[in-house]
Parts: structure tokens; sequence; C-alpha cells
């Protein structure tokens, strides 16, 4: 029977929401095995230090202790390993240093793993790791990316040349210089693409679990992609052959990216089970969290955009610098690259574009996708420096774009996408009417009246979802495939089990993958259910990241729901004495096309277990169907988000006094799930761009924004009430026509705040403002003019 | 967490007594500040003196004064009838404190004793001009707070309560730390009997009165009076969220906007 209010399209609360509302969720440190001891990891309080001995003898020597363990315990196994490798411009690869389990003999940033002290109890642990005793000899720390570069910096890894990873290019350098050389105007931006700490709910936890009768490993962890930490620890690392480790994911609360790679620590724990024959669960505390989880962004770039008379674009250059951080994390170089500066046409007909983009090794926390990963830098360079090329040429900001939106699809940009479909029309004309952008002006003036500094900015995104096809990511140095697998498991009596790649860590998959498969199928969607996160119950999956689940994990569970009606009708045929091509199905009936004569679903899915009357010479018994889907492009969701501030020009506190978003995310499965995705990520971008920065004392490379009492996270009252709607035009390579909508916010808004402050700020005479654009730096450009005219 | 032994006090002198054998011990009200700095190993007291068993808690008027129980909470304060009557702007600060979970454990003594640079109670004691009063004695607010993180109390000395004059009018802005919420810079403006007092919490190493600002209301009390008095940034905080001369700055505004919500 058709479920009409639980198919595609439809606000379907959370089944998730249950659970978590309650506090019933199963989080890996809710876990808790027989014998289990507790591991704590020293680690380095130097940017940069030789280890010239490590000490673990006091720490062995207090009870409840059981092993310190150092990187002479791992000497068989191999380093974390980089899941994408990037050549520089002459073809040459990046350079890639190894990434040690534990320090061998240098710690290269504050919180480097050093030694484990594993222990009875988690308190023993860490008080047994206070007597570790590890002699250090401090280094010099390259903080920034300008000392890394300097000539007189040393590089931070012995076996590379300097502390450039890689130098990387993108485009027809010489066609956009001569663009750049004969254009009527020429706008240069300089701007800093602010380092961010993930900072997902639920810290980063580990449990490893050896059965030494068995020889079979589990590894419990707060992984977004089991199966990727299974064959990138597995094969890589610890040689374990995949049969014999089963890695599982439970609830994980968020993930924004942090939770993609390999870390060292699921290395270690699943090592030391081994060792020492019993569980060794690691949990990460808020403090361990800032200075171990994989940070985000930390760009440095130069923009230019060159235009002719009427405002055409010509031609755009970008020159980056892009911070790694200590070490190379799984997906590192290929944030600021295939990530990113494919997405520098935007929205725009920008006829020739060049990047080229330096990868940096610093003295600081590795640095890998954070949610939108490479688009969201993308994405504020071309807006910001969009926007500046309209206040310097006069032109209104939203007509410059307008004026050169692609219009026609598909559409080869000059950064090797191909964008398949779109409206960038549609939406940039929702959101000004929605936004109300043409009484804008009266807001400025009664705001004035107010005394305070009223602005309005816009951003016209772009982004691309689904990295794939598997071929051309790989050819890009992708080391993994990017494709997603479903089972449909269908049950004897009709209800069914859906075990998807995908990994749900907040984004409501139970539900929307619930929808898909009950519009599909026609049946109750509280007949499905929907397994994830484990590799031992779920077919080889890459899980979730880049907004690819539904794109791509939705797909291939439609294609296996496919096979699994194409095998049905077959048994239907045989059950109504029928040509299997004149079995239709529909409403969740198999019907022979034209007559009353039909079966339901669910007496289909018994006769494949109890085959009695089934067609056995010609076809297998069960119902159970499983597909692997390559995705043939990307996807591109796209919108214009608007936002509003008021500044105080006494204190130069920003106020977003309104922000709406229209996107097309292409069709549509829960909207009330895409809302919520769109608001949490609206609120990331806004933390970026107005609270969250992460600083680094330059000198001794500690890091100073390490809690919550310096480094802001957003709450609920910095932000206003968002305004959210969309627009649909489908993907035309996905047979649901969706696009994914998790980065989105993070992506759009940015630039749109960012803009919005400079429009305040227009009377002061201020072209840029690097992010978070504190109260402290916005009263200091108004305190600086104010000064300048007095 | 490092191990310690914790004491339930029974009566003020058996907080008193204890306090004063244990070799590094330390008083425990709301632990809204000790116990996170515990957790982090920043702290490590041998012995906790819980204050909760003794009944230093409640609000009562005498005569001119308010007088705040030492463990009374900000919750406490910020709802109090008497307090929103007589010194709302008292109550208010109350309200602005921490989250709600610190307003509903966190009692004004431990804040006062802990003397944090950018804790918002500071300003209103000195402020309204109130009495700290101890196991020993009662001292003014002002010789209470003597610099960052330190007080004039001794070793083994309690605060019991705090006495608070009630003033003609009263106000308190703060500018918060966006990531803590603790003032970057908070100002507490008040008439009282004894004239203008003009407060300032979270600028410097500890709460201090600005004679000048107090001066030109004096004769003109009004927002425009104080907002162009230029602060000497000198040995202000400075910090990753706000430069000495930008606290400077904003103690201007926040005294004006005292004055003007007065």
């Amino acid at each position: 029977m058709t479920d009409n209010n639980r198919g595609i399209g439809e606000a379907v609360v959370r089944r998730e929401d249950s659970r978590f509302l309650q506090g019933r969720g199963q989080y890996t440190d809710d876990m808790n095995l027989a014998g289990q001891l507790f591991a704590c990891i020293v680690r380095s309080q130097h940017a940069h230090a030789t280890i010239n001995s490590i000490d673990g003898s006091a720490a062995m020597a207090m009870d409840g202790v059981v092993s310190v363990l150092t990187h002479e315990d791992f000497a068989a196994y191999g380093g974390v390993p980089c899941g994408w490798g990037v050549n520089n411009k002459d073809g040459s690869p990046m350079a890639e240093p190894k990434h040690p389990i534990l320090a061998e003999g240098v710690a290269r940033h504050v919180g480097d793993p050093v030694a484990v002290v594993i222990a009875e109890s988690p308190i023993i642990a860490r008080n047994a790791a206070e007597h570790v005793q590890v002699s250090y000899s401090e280094l010099p720390a390259v903080v920034s990316m300008q000392q890394a570069l300097d000539a007189s910096a040393k590089p931070i890894h012995g076996d590379t040349e300097s502390n450039l990873c890689f130098d990387w290019e993108l485009g027809d350098r010489e066609a956009v210089d001569q663009a750049i050389a004969g254009a009527h105007h020429v706008t240069k931006l300089e701007l800093i693409n602010n380092r961010l700490v993930p900072n997902a709910m639920e810290p980063r936890c580990a449990i490893g679990d050896y059965n030494s009768a068995t020889g079979d490993h589990t590894l419990y962890t707060t992984s977004q992609n089991p199966h990727v930490i299974r064959l990138l620890m597995g094969a890589f690392v610890l040689q374990i052959p995949e049969h014999k480790l089963r890695v599982v994911s439970p609830d994980v609360g968020g993930g924004f990216g942090s939770k993609i790679y390999h870390y060292a620590e699921e290395a270690i724990v699943t090592v030391a089970a081994m060792k020492l024959g019993k569980p060794v669960k690691w949990t990460s505390d808020r403090t361990e969290a800032f200075i171990s989880d994989a940070h985000g962004r930390d760009h440095i770039t130069t923009v230019e955009l060159a235009l002719d008379r009427e405002g055409n674009f010509l031609a755009l250059r970008e020159s980056t610098h892009a911070n790694m951080g200590a070490y190379l994390s799984t997906f590192a170089p290929a944030v600021p690259t295939y990530l990113h500066s494919t997405l520098l046409a935007g929205q725009y007909r920008t006829p020739v574009i060049y990047a080229e983009v330096k990868a940096v090794f610093t003295n600081t926390v590795v640095v890998d996708a954070y949610r939108g990963a490479g688009r969201p830098e993308a994405s504020y360079l071309v807006e910001r420096v969009v926007e500046t090329a309209a206040r310097e040429m006069g032109i209104d900001p939203v007509e410059l774009r307008r004026k050169n939106f692609i219009k026609s699809f598909p559409h080869d940009t000059p950064v090797a996408l191909t964008y398949d479909s779109g409206d960038y029309a549609a939406t940039l004309d929702q959101a000004m009417i929605a936004s109300d952008y043409a009484g804008f002006e009266a807001r400025r003036a009664e705001a004035k009246q107010r005394g305070k500094l009223r602005g309005i900015g816009i951003a016209c995104y772009v982004e691309a979802c689904g990295v794939a096809p598997s071929n051309i990511a790989g050819a890009l140095g992708a080391r993994a495939g990017l494709y997603e697998a479903a089972t449909i498991r269908v049950n004897p009596t009709g209800s069914i089990s859906v075990l998807t790649g995908s990994h749900s860590h907040g984004q409501g998959h139970e539900t929307t993958f619930s929808q898909l498969v009950a519009d599909k199928l026609g049946i109750d969607y509280d007949s499905i259910d929907v397994v994830h996160g484990d590799t031992n119950r779920i077919p080889f999956g890459m899980g979730t990241y880049g907004s690819r689940s539904l794109a791509v994990g939705g797909t291939a569970i439609v294609n296996a729901v496919d096979k699994i009606i194409a095998k049905g009708k077959k048994i239907a045929a045989h059950l109504l004495e029928a040509s299997e091509a004149d079995i239709e199905f529909e409403n969740g009936e198999f019907r022979v096309a034209g007559t009353d004569k039909m079966k339901p679903f669910a007496e289909i899915a018994l006769t494949a277990y109890v085959p009695h009357n089934f067609p056995l010479e010609e076809l297998e018994p069960g119902l159970e169907e499983t597909a692997f889907y390559d995705p043939k492009n990307f996807t591109f969701p796209a919108g214009t988000y608007v936002c509003e501030v008021e500044i105080d020009p006494d204190t130069g506190t920003t106020e977003i006094v309104s922000f709406h978003a229209s996107d097309d995310f292409g069709r549509i499965i829960n909207p009330m799930i895409v809302e919520g995705q769109v608001h949490g990520g609206l609120v990331q971008g806004i933390g970026q761009a107005l609270l969250e920065g992460c600083v680094y004392d330059t000198d001794s490379g500690q890091l100073i924004s390490g809690s919550y009492m310096d480094y802001t996270m957003p709450r609920a009252d910095d932000v206003p009430s968002f305004s959210v709607d969309t627009c649909v035009t489908e993907c035309t390579h996905n047979p649901l026509g969706v696009k994914g909508c998790g980065e989105a916010g993070a992506i759009g808004a940015p630039p749109a705040v960012m803009n919005a402050i400079i429009d305040a700020l227009s009377d002061y005479n201020v072209r840029h403002l690097d992010m978070p654009a504190t109260p402290n730096k916005i009263w200091s450009i108004i305190h600086k003019a104010s000064a300048a005219a007095a | 967490m490092y191990e310690f032994s914790y004491h339930k006090a029974s009566s003020l002198e058996d907080a008193r007594s204890t306090l004063a054998t244990a070799e590094d011990g330390k008083l425990l009200a709301g632990g809204m500040t000790l116990l996170p700095t515990m957790k982090q190993r920043l702290a490590a007291p041998t012995v906790l003196v819980d204050l909760t068993g003794i009944d230093m808690a409640g609000i009562e008027g005498k005569g001119d004064n308010i007088v705040v129980g030492a463990m009374t909470t900000h919750a406490a304060v910020a709802s109090s009838s008497l307090v929103q009557q007589t010194i709302p702007a008292l109550a208010a600060l109350a309200e602005g404190i921490g989250d709600p979970q610190v307003r509903n454990r966190g009692t004004i003594g431990g804040s006062v004793a802990n003397a944090d640079p950018a804790a918002d109670y500071p300003a209103a004691l000195v402020g309204l001009g109130a009495t700290v009063v101890t196991s020993k004695r009662s001292l003014s607010a002002e010789e209470f707070f003597t610099g960052m993180f330190e007080t004039a109390l001794a070793e083994d000395e309690i605060i019991t309560a705090v006495s608070f004059p009630v003033p003609e009018a009263a106000a308190y802005q703060k500018f918060p730390n966006p990531a803590s919420r603790y003032a970057i810079v908070g100002v507490f403006v008040a008439k009282t009997a004894n004239g203008i007092r003009v407060a300032v919490t979270g600028a410097g190493g500890s709460v201090f009165r600005n004679a000048e600002m107090e001066q030109a209301l004096a004769s003109n009390f009004s927002p425009d009076a104080v907002k162009n008095i230029a602060v000497d940034s000198s040995g202000l905080n400075e910090d990753i969220h706000a430069s000495a001369e930008y606290r400077a700055h904003l103690v201007g505004v926040m005294a004006s906007r005292a004055v003007a919500a007065m």
C-alpha cells in the first residue's frame, strides 16, 4: 500500500530524533567491552622539538598501568597514509613525508602524539601520562606559511627539500595573463580564508578489540566512512587483511569532515588491543580535540578579476598558499586544488581562469576538508572579488553578477567542470524578492537615524557535490573510488532492510532513505529500516562527505530497488501466469497490464523466500539486490544568499538583522531535513565570517584559541531567524534529479556576510576586511577613518 | 582532576578551622570556576571544603542596605523581587552572568573571592560602594579587590555576605567577550548617597573606578558627559579579542550607555 504521507517530498519528522533527543543514542564512548583498558596519549607541548628520549618507567610503576607505548612499538607498521596525491606544475609528485603513528624522534606540532599510556581506568592512564618523561630539545617553529617558505626556514621534515608540499596549477596561464594585461579594469584582492577548528559535538573516540582465538580485529570509531578506515588502516598501516578487520561507526555526533580521515589513534588502539589481548578505548576530550582533530580552511590568496568596459568578465587569476599543517591528512592535498580551484568559475561565464596553489607544511595541526572543503574558499574569493569589482566600476553588484551568469546548460567551465543544470537567475530573482532587496535603501536610512550602519550583501555560490566519476578522480590523484553501494534486503514478510555504504552522523539518512524506498516500492515507511556504519553488515561503501549521500548513496539505493522490482516482476509473472513484459509495478502492486490480476509486494517477497510455487529452474530464490553506483559527474547545487547587517559604530559589533537563502538543490526528498541542513550550514558560515578564528602564537606555535574561552563557536543568539526557500532544476545525470544540500550554507554565507559588512562600512573607505570580522577589527577601521577625518 | 579530599563543613568555624589546617585547602562554593580549573588540572588543591552545608544563602533588607548571603546564587539575585525593586541594576547584572547552569550554581561569594578581572560582580561591588562581610571583619569593596585574582582575604578568612547600599539609581553595561561571554569591558554607574561612582571591570587587572568620569557626571549627569572622556590604555588588558586601545574606548561607550539606561 502506498504511504502517501511519507514518500518523496514529504517533511517527515526524523526517525533518529526519538533516540537522540532522549539521550538514547549509542555513540562509541557509550560502548564498554569486557576487560576494556583505557589509553591516554602523551602529546607534544612543543610546536617543534627533537625528542631525545622517552622514559615510561615511572608511569609503568604506577598501580593500574598496563603499558607505555612509543614509536618503537609501531616500528613494524606504516605511517598514516594520504589518500590523494597532487602533482607539481612540472608533473613531479608532491612531497609526501611520513606521518608516523607516534612521533619518531621529532614532534612537529603542539598535540603531536608522542607516547601512549594504557591503564585500567581513564584517570590512571591520564595521571600516568604526566609521569612519562619526555626529553625534548626545542627547535624553531614555523607557524605561518610565510615563515615556512622563507629561504632561511629549515624544512620541518628531514626528508623534504623545503616546506613546500606542492606547487600546483590549473588553467591556461598564458591566456589569462594576456586577458588581464589588456583588460579595461582589473580588480585585485588579497585575502585570508581563516583557519577553523571543526568542533563536532561528539569528540572522537576509538575502541580496539582483538580476538586472539579467531584473529579478528574490531575497531569501533567515530568515523564518517568505516570502509575507508578499514581499507586505509588495514591495507596501508597495519597490514591486517580486510576480512579480519571489522570497523564499526555507530551513532556519530557530527563530523563536518573532521571524521573522514584515518587518525593515528585508530591504529594505536587496534595495535594496543592486539598486543595486550584486551580491548583498548581512547576518548578525546575537548581540549585534545582542538589540537588533534584536522582543522579547516587556512588559505592566503591573491585574486584578480579582469573586466571589459561593460563589466563582462574576461579572466580570473588566483594565487593561493594553502596550509597543510605538519603532515598530510587523508584528503588534504585535494582540498585546495581539485575541490577548490575547479570552482573558480562560480556562476559566471568567465572565459579563462588560471589558478596556482602552493601547499605548505607548518608546525601546526593538520588541515583537511571541513564542511564545504575548498569550495567555501573558492566561493569566498570569487564573490568578494566580484563585489569589489562592482564597487570599483560603479556597477550594481546584482546586475554585474546577472550580466555574467551562465545561462545555458550544460556549460563547460575553463577549470575542468561541466555544469549539467541550473537556473542562476531564478534563485537570484527569488532571493531579491524574498529579501526585499529593492527596499534596502529605506532600511539603511532608517538605521542611520538610529545611529547604525546598515549594509546588504549578496553571494551567488555554486558548489560541486559527490566527487566523481572514480576514473577521472583517480587520474587526478584520488587513491580511492568514489562510488556508493547499497543492498536492498527484502525480508520474507515484505519488510525491508536498506544496507547503505553512506554514513549518517546527523544528516537523517534513516528517514530520507526510508522515504525514498517507501516511495519507490509503494510500501509502508515503517516497514523499512536503514542499516549503516558497520563493515560486517553493509556492502563496501565510501561513506558520507561532500554532500554526496543522496546523490550518490541514494542513487545506489534506487538502482538496487529497481533490481528488486525487476526480479519481482519475474516472480509475479510466474504467479499470475502472464508474460513478464506485461507486468507493471505501481503502488506496491505487481499487476498484469490492463487487468485486475495483481500480487501485492509482500506476497512476492514471501514467494521468493518460500519458493514452493516458483520458477526455480530460471530464477534464484530470495529477494536481495545490491547496486554500486559511480556517478558520471558531480552535481552542482547553487543559490543566492542575501545578508543584511547592522554595525554599531561605537563598538564595532555586527548584528545580522536578516538572512535569506534561495537554493537550488535539485529535487528534494525531505524539505524539513534540507532546511535543517541549510540552517546548520549558514550558522557555520556565519561563524567563520564573524566569530571563529583559530589563532596560533607565531613564535611558540602554541594554539591560543585552544578552548571555548577563546574560540568563538556561534550560538543561537549570534544568528537571526533564517528565511530560506528553494528553486528546482533537476540534476540530469542521476535518476532522482537530486544535487545535495549539506555544505551550501557554509559555502555561500561567508561572502554574503562580508559583502554586507563592507557595504555597511562604505562611508569609511574600506575595500576589504579579513574574517572573522570581530568588533575590534571593525571598530579599528571606523576609529582610524574618523581620526583621519578629524 | 587530581585526587583531593572532600570535607563538607557543618559550620563556618568548621570550614575555617579545616581550611586553616589544610596543606592546600580551597573553599568550594558553586564551583563554577574552581571545578573546571581542577578538571583541566590547572589547580590541584589537597582539600576541598564545601560550604553548601552552611546556611549563608539569602537576601534581606537591613536599613538602607541589601545584604546578600555569600552562598546566594546569581539566579537568586537575578530573580529576587527585593533586589529588583531596590537595585534593579544588580539583578540585571546577575541575570547576565554566564549561562543558566552557571547562574543556578555560581554564588556571589565564590565570584567575589575569585576576583576574576573579567567578572561582573566586582563592578557592582565597587560601583555601589558595597561592604564585604567576612568571618573576621568588614571591608569596603575597594579594599577587598587588590589585584588580578587577588583579594584582601586572609588564608582562613571566609566571605559570609555582601552588603549593598541602595543607590538612588544605577546601571551596568557590559561588552561581552564573544567566546566566553565574560566582560571585555563592564561599567557600573551609580548615584549613591556618597556621590556618583563609576566602576570598570574587564578592562584592567582588577576592577577600578574612573574619577574623571565620576567628576564629569557630578557636574553634568548625561551620556555625553562621559562618552568622549579619553581613557588611558596603558596597563589595560590585551588579548586576541580586544586590544588595550579598544578596551579603553569601550569604557567610555559602556559608561555612556549605563548613564543613558539610568
